[in-house]
């Protein structure tokens, strides 16, 4: 099979700028075939790098987690703050709790926790790997008889893929905690009456859904930014585009990813 | 004068090159290079940069895919062996990075644990400090065993990263211009180590530079690379003697000017 680096070498005939941007196009779509390819086949196969998975963990978990406990909790207050006064309008501010669980839980909680992890995680694992790969670390480990792809890839896209579910369910009770503290002190509902409101509308499906977009999230995020850092170009200004990429290209990605997973979720529903 | 020779053994090829090409689309910059490393010995490969020289040693470790043409390195062919293969290959292999490329997130000690961890997963802890402390004794950097790469200078980085190659005890050394961006000083201690390593711990080289010095120092043998092949092979002296137009400048710009 060809590798993602033989076909760095290959010189597409440039007869004109479409017919390039296509070639480009389409030859991208190949490099990442063959990226996930070697990540299937490379991620069962022994030895497997556990420690080098925990640290990860580790480090997607406690390079986000401040931001996104303090987003968390934010959304949570101003979602419940913006949605009272269309209630109030039928009186149904009862509802509040119902309708802050079933956006967070369905919604904000994975998407906020992605687009954070797209900025925070993303930017510093295509950064990370992309300045490996510039100052010829990567190659050094290859030399050496270290799989890089193994230890460095896989590893990441393990610990985002675990993680970030873990982030958005975090994420989505702080919200909610978030919310009590408007509802508490719109209506002087109780703690325990508001948790009992919040987990009414659930069904078991939403949380389903929310997982899946989370894992699915942290794969593309994971996959996304390992791919733009461990490929990318010669130089500094490499280094600089690999980060970038890695955060526009996974956050588009996560956008198109809730409009698919709601659609199929709503099919369950 | 040339340096002696006894040391080499001319029946023992460790690296043989037939027929090597390589191309980056329509540049191509090894056009058919034929090579001998002998053990022992210290060859080094000069060139005009953009010539192919690192591309040359790339190949010679896998990092490089080549065209067409045989790579056999100790006894095994590079260019068909199975990735396995090659990674057991590596192993005998050391091959020092221009700028060293010293992982940047690991102290000293750990970036000199790292190859040895990876590749003997059943080696002890003293056994690891050991074979620590002895390269670091050998490149006569002991000293640096806690600090980051970023707190070391350009030849100490440079030394760490040849340390980093020993520790495997590899039997083939490759130098990518080591005594790149360094003062002249820490030319000759880079010289003199790369001699040092080769009577030590018995590798053959090959050194790719521009640094005259350097090839006159440590180079049993001088390979000259140009036009995608070796033009002039031989001793320093030898390689020099001539009216070739396009080796004379290399000697007159380091010795004369």
């Amino acid at each position: 099979m060809d590798t993602p680096e033989k076909l760095t070498t290959i010189a597409p005939q440039r007869q004109n700028s479409f017919g390039h941007s296509l070639n480009d196009f389409f030859l991208s779509i190949y490099r990442i075939y063959l990226f996930l390819a070697r990540f299937f086949k490379e991620v069962f196969l022994p030895p497997y790098e556990w420690n080098e998975v925990v640290k990860q963990c580790y480090q997607v978990g406690v390079r986000s987690f401040t931001l996104i406990t303090v987003t968390g909790f934010i959304v949570g207050v101003i979602f419940t703050k913006q949605s009272r006064p269309s209630l109030a309008e039928f009186g149904a501010t009862s509802w509040l709790p119902g309708l802050v669980s079933i956006a967070i839980m369905r919604a904000l909680a994975p998407l906020v926790t992605a687009l954070i992890a797209a900025g925070k995680v993303g930017s510093s694992i295509g950064a990370e790997l992309g300045s490996m790969r510039v100052t010829e670390q990567i190659d050094a480990m290859e030399v050496s008889g270290t799989k890089p792809f193994k230890y460095l890839v896989c590893t990441r896209i393990i610990a985002t893929t675990i993680t970030i579910p873990l982030l958005a369910t975090y994420v989505g009770f702080i919200a909610i905690l978030g919310g009590f503290l408007n509802v508490n002190q719109g209506e002087g509902t109780s703690f325990s009456t508001y948790m009992q409101q919040v987990f009414e509308p659930l069904s078991f499906i939403d949380f389903e859904a929310s997982l899946a977009k989370a894992v699915c999230f942290g794969f593309t995020i994971g996959v996304v930014s390992c791919y733009q850092g461990f490929y990318a170009d010669k130089g500094t200004e490499g280094v600089g585009k690999a980060a970038n990429a890695s955060v526009v290209t996974a956050m588009f990605l996560v956008f198109i990813e809730e409009v698919i997973i709601v659609q199929i979720a709503g099919w369950f529903r | 004068m040339d340096k002696p020779k006894g040391h080499i053994d001319y029946n023992d090829k460790v690296i043989s090159i037939k027929g090597l090409k390589k191309s980056f689309g329509d540049q191509h910059v090894l056009r058919g290079v034929d090579l001998d490393l002998y053990q022992g010995e210290n060859l080094v490969v000069l060139g005009r940069s953009g010539m192919g020289k690192s591309v040359l040693i790339k190949i010679i470790v896998g990092l490089l895919n080549a065209d067409s043409g045989k790579v056999l390195v100790l006894g095994k062919e590079v260019t068909t062996i199975s990735s396995q293969g090659l990674q057991d290959l590596r192993l005998d292999i050391g091959f020092s990075f221009q700028n060293s490329a010293l992982y940047d997130s690991m102290t000293v000690r750990k970036n000199l644990e790292f190859p040895l961890v990876r590749n003997q997963k059943n080696i002890s802890g003293a056994e690891i400090d050991k074979a620590v402390e002895s390269v670091l004794d050998a490149v006569g950097l002991s000293q640096t065993i806690n600090q980051m790469p970023s707190e070391l200078s350009g030849g100490q980085r440079k030394r760490i990263g040849i340390a980093r190659t020993l520790i495997l005890q590899p039997k083939i050394m490759l130098y990518d211009e080591p005594t790149a961006g360094l003062d002249p000083i820490t030319c000759i201690e880079i010289n003199d180590l790369i001699n040092e390593v080769q009577e030590r711990y018995k590798t053959s080289s090959i050194i790719i530079t521009h640094d005259m010095t350097c090839a006159k120092h440590t180079g049993d043998r001088i390979a000259i690379l140009l036009d995608g092949q070796f033009q002039r092979q031989g001793s320093f002296d030898e390689v020099f003697d001539t009216d070739d137009v396009r080796v004379k400048p290399f000697y007159d710009y380091n010795f004369i000017q």
